[in-house]
């Protein structure tokens, strides 16, 4: 085959993959590049603006890599030929500036970005944080609401435009609690809390899902993130007021290893997040020592 | 006497029984083919016993062929689950089956198909290229291929006997803990790598060691190849990295095996600290690999562009600050675990760092075809193949770097396809790129070019089909490791593209297969009787192919880079007499007996038969105490030998 | 003849080795720097190790590493008793250190402060336990170099090794050093 065949087939099959792309993701999502959290936005656009930088560099150096190889490929007699020709300052000093360059402008925008979208940090907004607790169990998501004293399995409720702080912990092996459409995810661990803040600017429903292997019935661990008005939510919580209460008893058969099962609500927490954490404090269990100074740690 | 072994561990569902039946039938079949055609002795006089660097080296490409295959058949297993699965239950797989099968696929591919095709390339052809009969401790060599095949053997046996793990190929804890995974498949993931990676240890101190003292005369530093460069780094880089994953692994299995607390989620275990320390090992192992993919294009490109290569300097010293970064970037493996903004950035920036001298290796090469003659032999086309996939998974590399992007990013598909594209794309490219390269020199015949191209068009077609649709399906917030998906989740359509490509990148293995069977039947017509097939640059190539068992008659004067071209520019071969006798080390089977008892240690720890721990330690004591006596360790070929050799090869 | 002798490369292998080596303790040393405080309600550093003890056990494993350096020197000499009283004398100490180790262990273990108890022991028998193993196979290592010793007198082989071994021996002894003084030293300052 002559290479301008390779050239023209490989053009050829690169065009149609792409249309058969397009056709079978149309009408299909894309959380990452078009999600509705504010955070998530933020990161879509941090993305998009590290790949613009990119490929500031990497357009050129692909159209060089091309008319490199096509131009001096062996049977070109026409081409210079400089068998010897091995080093030049000047040259070598611009491949190592180039890239110094853009990655040093990438590295402001890590900075900054890293800083500004840290999920630690509370968003701004005239509305003051809702929290919500986070504990991922195996293999389902339990969610308690502290200040309405509700919670809920599989099934996470938000009010639109209010910023929510998650606290997140495991009874479970490490997972990762994910809703793509509203913004990055934070492992979840036991025996600790970790933190993320996310804000739904509109209603509807987003996918949530662990990110995390966690054990045989992983890929069941999705659930609804349902993005409502604060009426709507009132109207949530008081619903799931009417349900049984979350007891230390509800919770031992809920941690047992299980499908996914139903979503489902808890009128009252009993069991609550702290007493979750304090399954994981680190305490002997036969206790032939006296105590020492060593209530110290608490995760 | 049997430990926690029973009966019940040989029987395993329908599928298991499969790959059950595959490797005991597999197995016996090699075994009566030996047999029958009485090469027993043969096999072991010629190659199991050899010290001899290129058997052995051809040994870690046989086993790394062996180990591609059964990691490919998970692949294919994989993406046959995930095109089919659509709903909880569904598919051919039980969850925990499926899970094994991406641990396996992940283990293997890494540990026994890139780090012993590695080893394979460089055992055959880094003590050519620095004009060396040998490498320093010739036996050592043989014991750590032994070791690194015994942790092959340990982990294909947990198909027939037991289970492997079902945690992912890294084995986070608390899900590697007792209390998440109490069967023997952990166990067997923990020695099948400690046992692979003593050998793997070993090896790099020896070839560390060869490196620095064995070079032929006048080969100063900066006269190295950059392969052999490369290599030094790969080799530093598995000096400062593989005693982490020892110890980690270590640790894991005190907490398994006695109750230990290191990792548990109870009286005060850490898992952030396995996932620190097994990714302080893990990032440097992404470079342990692919600078030596590095190393071989840099040696092709100057060869199939008939051109010095452009700025030796340059790349000699990216290669090195490669090297240091990358002891400086773990933490980029695990953004989401709660660090604060100033820990995640500084990680985030010393990544994209590492894409500075990466940058400039790229340019160096390009200059280096610039105002050359490049020949596109298949040698040359894996590098093209490798530049246009690299810059892609360089870029989705520097993008999850970027750690609020990765918040996004991490463990989804978008994760997984830019791995593969690094490791495909870089890693893999370059060796075959490697194996295409040297297959004159290691096997003394060239290769079908007109196949080798096919396997290459059928691997970068496939690569793309495969891998695409898994970034794809990363943007579409699709994570990694699931079974199955949802219909509503649009995802089908393209996982069942992504199998389609995983079924081009199996044809084109095929022809790769093939196209080494068609040129063995060919070679006599395709011998290399030259021993400098392409026009080489680099002492490998002054010599005979393949190299004779002394590798030179005269030990190579080194006067500058290049040196073989050099010689070729006076007009010299450095093959003529006088011939003296050269001294080589005997065959030995101590690197068998090791191996021997570090699996009988291995399997007593997976299955808990303690009586065979005492027993396997003594017997590698033993062994060692008795080699320690042996005196005639080495033989002398005698200068006639040596000439008549030569003369056979060369006839004036 | 013109192959080198492998053996002119063993102290530079076994330095490189001894990197790797010292890479190991390192993951040891820093699991025990996180872990360290993760008593699970237990007595801590400071209640459990005897710093006197300790101190006694340091000086044993010294004294072997002085009495190494002497077999060193007595097979430079060719002088085969020295050789003999100074490797027996090491290996003696080098038990003795073993010895007191193990006595420190049971103890422990006897106390209820076993492996098993907490993050912090874990920690803290693995990172000993490993430079006691170290001290083991350099027993082992004695004992092969005896045997030689008695089979092939002091030959050029034989002094080599017992070079080679003197060079481990004193590395076993500067990790000794750095746990003697992280663990034992500033555990008893409960730093």
């Amino acid at each position: 085959m002559k290479p301008s065949h390779v050239v023209a087939l490989g053009g050829a099959g690169a065009v149609g993959f792409a249309l058969l792309l397009m056709l079978l993701t149309h009408g299909a999502g894309f959380p990452l590049l078009a999600p509705s959290g504010s955070v998530g936005i933020s990161e879509r656009d941090l993305m998009v603006r590290t790949v613009y930088l990119m490929l500031i560099v990497v357009i050129p150096v692909i159209i060089l890599a091309i008319f490199i190889a096509w131009h001096y490929r062996e049977g070109n007699t026409k081409a210079a030929y400089t068998p010897n020709w091995e080093h030049s300052k000047m040259e070598e000093f611009i491949w190592w500036s180039i890239p110094f360059e853009i990655v040093l402008v990438l590295s402001a925008v890590t900075w900054s970005g890293t800083h500004e979208l840290d999920p630690m940090k509370a968003l701004v907004s005239t509305q003051p944080p809702l929290t919500v607790q986070v504990v991922a169990l195996p293999w389902k998501w339990l969610f308690i609401y502290p200040e309405q004293g509700v919670a809920s399995v599989n099934e996470l409720a938000l009010p639109v435009n209010r910023p929510v702080e998650f606290r997140i912990t495991a009874d479970a092996p490490m997972n990762s609690f994910w809703i793509p459409a509203l913004g990055g995810q934070m492992y979840a661990m036991t025996g600790m809390t970790t933190m993320l803040h996310l804000m739904a600017p509109t209603a509807g429903n987003f996918t949530g899902r662990s990110a995390n292997y966690s054990g045989a019935e992983f890929a069941q661990m999705s659930f609804t993130a349902r993005a409502m008005d604060q009426s709507d939510f009132d109207a949530w919580v008081a619903q799931a007021k009417q349900a049984e209460a979350l007891s230390s008893g509800t919770y031992s058969s809920l941690r047992v290893p299980s499908d996914a099962g139903p979503v489902r609500y808890y009128g009252s927490v009993d069991m609550t997040f702290a007493d979750i954490l304090d399954l994981y404090m680190p305490m002997r269990m036969d206790m032939t020592m006296p105590m020492g100074s060593s209530m110290m740690h608490h995760p | 006497m049997f430990g926690i072994l029973t009966s019940a561990a040989f029987i395993h569902g329908p599928i298991e029984t499969g790959g059950q039946l595959v490797v005991v039938l597999g197995g016996v079949s090699v075994l009566l083919l030996l047999t029958f055609t009485k090469r027993w002795k043969w096999l072991f006089r010629e190659w199991l016993m050899s010290l001899d660097a290129k058997k052995i080296g051809i040994m870690y490409l046989v086993l790394a062929g062996l180990m591609l295959v059964r990691g490919g058949i998970d692949a294919l297993m994989m993406r046959g689950q995930q095109a089919i699965a659509v709903g909880a239950g569904s598919g051919y797989l039980s969850p925990d089956h499926f899970a094994q099968v991406f641990s396996a696929h992940g283990v293997i591919m890494i540990f026994f198909v890139a780090m012993t095709f590695m080893f394979g390339l460089i055992n055959c052809i880094l003590p050519l290229q620095i004009g060396a009969r040998d490498v320093a401790f010739p036996l050592m060599n043989s014991i750590s291929f032994w070791l690194t095949a015994t942790g092959a053997i340990l982990l294909n046996l947990s198909l027939v006997v037991g289970e492997f793990a079902a945690t992912g190929w890294l084995a986070y804890p608390p899900l590697s803990e007792l209390a998440y995974s109490p069967g023997v498949g952990v166990d067997y993931y923990i020695w099948a790598l400690q046992i692979a990676g003593i050998g793997t240890l070993l090896a790099a101190v020896n070839f560390i060691v060869t490196i620095v003292k064995e070079r032929a005369p006048g080969m100063t530093l900066m006269r190295m190849p950059i392969f052999v460069w490369t290599v030094l780094a790969s080799m530093l880089l598995v000096l400062f990295a593989f005693p982490i994953l020892t110890g980690t692994l270590a640790m894991l299995s005190l907490d398994r095996a006695i109750g230990m607390h290191f990792f548990t989620t109870t009286l005060g275990g850490n898992a952030m600290m396995y996932v620190n320390l097994i990714w302080a090992w893990g990032h440097p192992e992404v470079y342990i690999l692919i600078l030596p993919a590095f190393g071989i294009f840099s040696e092709l490109v100057p060869v199939f562009s008939q051109k010095r290569l452009f700025g030796y300097t340059s790349m000699v010293v990216a290669t090195m600050v490669i090297t240091i970064l990358s002891f400086g970037v773990w933490v980029h493996h695990f953004f989401t675990m709660g660090a604060g903004a100033n820990v995640n950035a500084f990680f985030g920036i010393a990544t994209m760092a590492i894409a500075i001298p990466t940058g400039v290796k790229v340019f160096n090469w390009l200059f280096t075809m610039f105002r050359g003659r490049i020949r596109y032999t298949t040698p040359m086309l894996w590098f093209m193949g490798f530049l246009f996939t690299f810059i892609l998974g360089g870029m989705t590399g520097v993008l999850m770097s970027v750690p609020p992007v990765d918040f996004q990013l991490h463990n989804s598909l978008f994760l997984v396809a830019h791995f593969h594209n690094m490791v495909i794309g870089g890693v893999l490219f370059g060796y075959f790129a490697g194996l295409a390269y040297w297959f004159p020199k290691i096997f003394g015949f060239g290769l079908h070019e007109a196949l080798g191209k096919l396997a290459f068009w059928l691997w970068i077609v496939g690569f793309a089909v495969a891998f695409i649709p898994l970034y794809i399906l990363g943007l579409m917030g699709m994570t990694r490791r699931l079974d199955f998906v949802d219909a509503a989740s649009g995802y089908h359509p393209l996982l069942v593209v992504a199998l389609v490509g995983a079924c081009i990148i199996a044809l084109a293995v095929s022809v790769q297969f093939f196209h080494f069977l068609v040129s063995l039947r060919e070679r006599k017509h395709r011998k290399d009787s030259s021993g400098d097939y392409w026009g080489g640059r680099t002492l490998e190539w002054s010599t005979s192919s393949p190299a004779p068992l002394y590798n030179f008659a005269h030990i190579p004067h080194v006067h500058g880079r290049d040196a073989f071209w050099r010689m070729k520019e006076k007009g010299e071969s450095g093959r003529e007499g006088p011939y003296e006798d050269i001294m080589l080390p005997k065959n030995s089977a101590i690197g068998l007996f090791i191996a021997g008892f570090a699996f009988l240690f291995g399997f007593g720890m997976v299955w808990h038969m303690w009586w065979m721990l005492p027993v396997s330690l003594l017997g590698i004591f033993v062994t060692i105490l008795v080699r320690s006596f042996a005196t005639e360790t080495e033989y002398v070929v005698p200068a006639a030998v040596v000439a008549r050799t030569e003369a056979h090869h060369h006839p004036v | 003849m013109t192959r080198h002798a492998s053996h002119d490369y063993v102290p530079f292998g076994l330095w490189v080795y001894i990197m790797s080596d010292c890479v190991l303790f390192a993951s040891l040393f820093a699991a025990y720097a996180v872990l360290h405080t993760e008593t699970a309600g237990g007595p801590a550093a400071a209640a459990l190790f005897d710093p006197h003890f300790v101190l006694i056990e340091t000086l044993v494993l010294l004294t072997s590493s002085f009495t190494c350096g002497l077999a060193v020197l007595a097979a430079e000499r060719k002088n085969v008793r020295g050789v003999w009283a100074a490797l027996v004398a090491t290996l003696l100490l080098g038990g003795a250190f073993l010895a007191m180790e193990l006595t420190e262990f049971g103890n422990l273990i006897a106390a209820g402060n076993s492996p098993q108890a907490s993050a912090f022991l874990s920690a803290f028998f693995t990172l000993v336990g490993t430079h006691g193993l170290h001290i083991f196979i350099g027993g082992l290592w004695m004992l092969a170099l005896l045997m030689h010793v008695a089979i092939r007198g002091i030959t050029k082989g034989t002094s080599r090794g017992i070079l080679y071994f003197s060079l481990f021996w004193h590395f076993l002894d500067i990790v000794w050093i750095c746990i003697f003084s992280l663990v034992y030293l500033f555990g008893s300052l409960s730093l």
